[in-house]
């Protein structure tokens, strides 16, 4: 039985369509993330699936019960961490556990061996109220508050959202070892290089999904020839690019610019030539091995212009 | 631990861990009752009196000394001829002047009538009409001494007593009124505001998805609350009767059960607020502007509901305050029984039950 089941779930408000029409499944004991940009609809998706928005169509099933009409019995299975830490910033550490564990009815004791290796590293600061910790901390003890009643499926919204990279590395690896007790875990994130943490992955745009596969299976879907390019002048190189006849798509990307060929195939010394004619004498192309933020880049562009042939 | 009682006590956990709310909470009251206690008197001293006599007989002479030798006047000036009255009044130097008509007693025993002028500063009515109304009994007061020498003709001599409240004290009639304001403060803007801040913190999600039913975090929500608003009622109460002798004529366990109804008429009204409204601000400006300026100003706390144009007297009547105060005041002044606020107690447990119904409808336990 998978974790979770959506078929076309789609949820507007007024004029705004957050999500559109969007199927998918989560496996048992699956990490599963949604990456996507801001707007993009996981908010509101994972408000649906954790039983707080109604959806306008479609329906979801989450660890097998009806995310409407089972809603009562699904809620104690759910484990729910939303986009910003719902803590209470004037009670302490420990009181904030304590307190989520009592809600759902369970004891911090009963379920200790489940949070320990996230909530450790908190309990010298157990009387430390929650509005005085760090980003990652809160970060460490929202995730173990919303696991400390041992939900069946776990959802984060944008759990690593405003947290700095160590912690977010941490959380990832916190992540792995849940996985490893067998919890289904659903994750949303804005970082395109979390989705590789993930064992499959969902690409999320405008309230539809772009795919949903394995971070492997994604990259390998890319089948344009992509170079990496690297000069002193960024921004006159991206033009320049830009203006090579057989550009597909040119996008900054980091410290160094991706370019794909509209080309079966392409030489990279061809570019370098093209480059070094425009006075580009340090530039450097090389081929690269397309990530998921190119395959992301790719597909938005794929869905606008199909928009665009809509109107 | 019981998920309930696991609520309720981070609820207790809010509010005394935010300490300068609580302090206000509990200076309000008592700083709000020595001001109106002590400060803000309907009751007029030392009014500064100027007495113009151009006839200077016996008779005036004994109506001037009855008002100098009363504790409300001091004469500030004595003059025969009526001049420079204006500039006094606008200097600020004399509230009122009496001014006596020339040949006072010569007229007084051939015609039967003598006339006394009356100025006051009416840039304050309510003190001008204060100092009037002291005057005039003055001065019929003597004139009920001269006729009931020799027999005259029928004579009506209406004898006044204010009852309840003799000495006219503005405190008694201030305490229900502050008991109503603070309660309505504390249950309905309190219970309004914790509700919208966990909307806004978003743990309010939290608990919607967790086993605790939408009765169960609204009760718990408000128990708190309760508690702290009885503990305020008493030390009103304890403060009234201790400093300002405020009586408490009838029941108080009666007394204590109406403020429990009231109490529980704002909690459900705070409900209702905080039901629709997203933020902690938006709470506030609607607890304040919809539930406090009407309690203060259309219950009867300082304004009579009588002396009010009629539409405003129409609105009055689904101020809840009104009905406490009504309740409270006849309760702590008259000493009256259950028997006489028995329709008072039964609309305020009317409106309880609608707000209530109302606010249990639109809350709702998803988002939106």
């Amino acid at each position: 039985m998978d974790a979770v089941v959506v078929r076309d779930i789609a949820k507007s408000f007024g004029a705004v369509r957050a999500v559109v029409g969007v199927s998918f499944s989560v496996r048992e004991g699956e990490l599963f993330g949604f990456i996507g940009p801001d707007g993009a609809g996981k908010t509101t998706l994972f408000r649906m699936l954790v039983t707080l928005l109604l959806p306008d169509a479609g329906e979801a099933f989450v660890d097998g019960l009806h995310v409407v009409n089972d809603y009562r019995r699904l809620r104690p299975r759910l484990g729910y961490m939303p986009g910003r830490f719902s803590l209470y910033p004037d009670l302490s550490v420990e009181e904030n556990l304590k307190f989520f564990a009592s809600v759902f009815g369970t004891t911090v004791e009963e379920n200790y061996d489940l949070v320990k290796g996230i909530y450790a590293p908190l309990e010298p600061f157990k009387d430390r109220a929650a509005g005085k910790l760090s980003g990652g901390m809160k970060q460490k003890l929202a995730l173990s508050c919303a696991l400390i009643h041992r939900p069946r499926v776990l959802f984060l919204d944008e759990p690593t959202t405003g947290v700095d990279a160590v912690s977010r590395q941490e959380f990832w690896e916190m992540l792995g070892r849940l996985k490893a007790s067998g919890i289904t875990i659903v994750v949303s994130t804005p970082y395109m290089d979390e989705a590789r943490l993930c064992d499959r992955v969902a690409l999320m745009q405008g309230g539809r999904l772009l795919s949903v596969d394995t971070p492997d299976r994604i990259e390998a879907t890319y089948d344009r020839p992509l170079f990496a390019a690297r000069g002193s002048d960024r921004y006159r190189l991206l033009k320049a690019l830009r203006a090579y006849p057989h550009a597909f798509s040119v996008y900054a990307f980091g410290d160094s610019i991706h370019y794909t060929d509209a080309r079966e195939t392409a030489d990279p010394d061809e570019l370098r030539q093209y480059l070094r004619a425009r006075g580009f004498e340090d530039a450097e192309v090389e081929p690269i091995r397309a990530g998921i933020e190119d395959v992301f880049m790719a597909l938005m562009q794929a869905q606008e212009e199909a928009h665009d042939g809509h109107h | 631990m019981n998920a309930f009682r696991g609520f309720v006590l981070k609820e207790f956990y809010h509010i005394l861990r935010d300490r300068r709310t609580l302090v206000i909470l509990f200076g309000m009251p008592v700083i709000q009752l020595v001001l109106f206690g002590f400060a803000i008197r309907n009751e007029v001293n030392d009014v500064r009196v100027l007495l113009v006599d151009p006839s200077g007989d016996y008779v005036t002479q004994a109506i001037k000394s009855e008002v100098l030798a009363s504790p409300y006047f001091e004469g500030v000036g004595h003059q025969t001829r009526e001049i420079g009255i204006e500039r006094t009044f606008q200097k600020g130097r004399a509230k009122e002047a009496i001014i006596f008509e020339p040949d006072f007693a010569h007229r007084l025993a051939h015609e039967g009538v003598a006339r006394v002028q009356v100025l006051t500063d009416a840039s304050d009515p309510n003190t001008a009409n204060t100092i009037l109304a002291y005057t005039t009994s003055i001065l019929q007061d003597y004139r009920r001494r001269l006729a009931s020498g020799p027999p005259g003709g029928v004579r009506i001599v209406p004898e006044v007593r204010m009852r309840y409240n003799p000495e006219l004290k503005s405190v008694f009639l201030f305490v229900p009124g502050l008991i109503a304001l603070i309660l309505m403060l504390v249950c309905a803007l309190m219970t309004s505001i914790t509700i919208t801040r966990e909307k806004e913190t978003g743990t309010m999600e939290v608990l919607l998805v967790s086993p605790l039913k939408p009765a169960q975090i609204i009760v718990g929500k408000v128990i708190p609350y309760l508690v702290i608003s009885l503990a305020i009622v008493s030390v009103i109460l304890t403060l009234a009767r201790a400093v300002f002798q405020v009586p408490m004529r009838g029941s108080l366990t009666l007394l204590m059960l109406e403020c429990l109804l009231f109490i529980a008429c704002a909690l459900s009204l705070g409900i209702l607020i905080s039901t629709r409204s997203r933020t902690q601000q938006t709470a506030m400006m609607v607890s304040l502007s919809g539930l406090l300026l009407p309690t203060v100003i259309l219950s009867g706390f300082i304004f009579p509901v009588s002396s009010m144009p009629v539409p405003l007297q129409m609105v009055s009547h689904i101020v809840p305050a009104k009905w406490f105060l009504i309740i409270v005041r006849g309760l702590m002044i008259k000493g009256v029984s259950f028997a006489d606020i028995w329709q008072e107690t039964l609309v305020l447990a009317g409106m309880t039950l609608f707000f209530l119904a109302v606010s249990v409808r639109n809350f709702n336990d998803r988002l939106a």
